[in-house]
């Protein structure tokens, strides 16, 4: 039954996200995992697409005392994850951060992150400004906002 | 006054050379030792006969555990750490999911995860993780120094990186490899989430324990 009402409510919000971006960003699918224990961080994925070249300059949400973002580098067989201060957004090019991949790395969560709740976040662009958006909680099994809606 | 110069410059001069043959075989020699080591054959591992199950930890239950403890059953090891919030769930919650399919061969076994932050991962810590993964994983950790030789065993690298942003300042660099070991405790075989489905991979492993 949750199930279900959160693939509506990510289906509505999915259809309906593309009225909202009027900005030259269009952030979408935006997810994270729910904690699996409390004070540890939690990662958190969405696509971007810039319809002009732009940089993503910070990400923050009252969740979470500071948002880093990941890059995993595969050095052979060893995975590492690599802060990086900036995302450059080439124009028209969509960005995916995923499991396994890049992904924003929510640290100093006030509460663990309830699977089936949102929370907004904020990405601030060199362009485009701030764009807030809702980001969903899905299961710690979650690989993604499609596998709910399925 | 002149013939004494002669001679002190003659002097310098021998001296010179002096240092200059000193050095020739000193370059000379290090050149000769790094040619034959060079020639050595570079000891060469198989990797795969080089896995061993071989550790003394503490299981997520408070217990002390060895490789002993899991023979009889396929085991599924997988080292990560609880504060590494991206490839650690995705890969147990993808063991689990191939758990998920062995159904009832499920008994025959045992899924193991290994902390590489023994430091912050107790056996407390590891219980309330594993669980929220999987009914049957089993959680385990130990002494840095515990921890360290069962991941020598299995051949797995990990690494501290320090980070200023992070808790604590640090986060784990490791290998995301799921080995495969059999009932005997030899290595038969490693997996990464993102080389195959879950179901792939269980249909895999399955053929493996009825033999074919």
């Amino acid at each position: 039954m949750m199930k279900i009402l959160i693939a509506i409510v990510v289906a509505l919000w999915a259809g309906a996200s593309p009225t909202l971006a009027e900005e030259s960003v269009r952030v979408s699918d935006a997810w994270a995992r729910a904690s699996v224990l409390a004070s540890r961080p939690v990662a958190s994925y969405l696509t971007i697409e810039s319809a002009v070249e732009d940089r993503l300059l910070g990400v923050t949400t009252p969740v979470a005392g500071h948002v880093m973002i990941h890059a995993v580098e595969k050095d052979g067989d060893v995975s590492r994850m690599k802060h990086i201060e900036t995302l450059e957004l080439p124009t028209g090019e969509r960005i995916t951060l995923a499991p396994g991949g890049m992904h924003l790395m929510l640290m100093g969560l006030q509460d663990k992150l309830g699977e089936g709740t949102t929370f907004p976040m904020t990405l601030s662009f060199e362009n485009a400004g701030e764009v807030t958006v809702e980001v969903f909680v899905l299961g710690i099994a979650a690989e993604g906002p499609q596998e709910v809606a399925e | 006054m002149t013939l004494g110069k002669t001679t002190h410059l003659r002097r310098i001069r021998y001296g010179l050379w002096f240092l200059v043959t000193i050095a020739a075989l000193v370059l000379g020699g290090a050149y000769f030792v790094r040619t034959i080591s060079v020639r050595e054959p570079p000891s060469v591992t198989t990797g795969e006969a080089a896995i061993r199950s071989e550790f003394s930890l503490i299981d997520h239950n408070g217990n002390r555990v060895t490789e002993a403890d899991f023979l009889g059953r396929w085991q599924l090891v997988f080292f990560g750490f609880t504060h590494c919030p991206d490839v650690c769930p995705t890969t147990l919650a993808y063991m689990a999911n191939v758990l998920d399919r062995f159904g009832g061969e499920v008994e025959r076994v045992a899924p193991i995860f290994i902390t590489v932050d023994p430091s912050r991962d107790t056996p407390e810590v590891m219980a309330e993780y594993v669980q929220a993964f999987h009914p049957k994983l089993v959680g385990l950790t130990g002494s840095e120094a515990a921890v360290a030789a069962a991941a020598q065993s299995f051949r797995v690298y990990y690494e501290r990186m320090e980070e200023e942003t992070a808790p604590d300042g640090y986060l784990m660099a490791h290998s995301g490899h799921i080995y495969l070991m059999t009932p005997e405790g030899r290595f038969e075989d490693v997996f990464r989430e993102a080389d195959q489905s879950a179901e792939d991979m269980a249909t895999d492993v399955l053929a493996r324990m009825n033999g074919k």
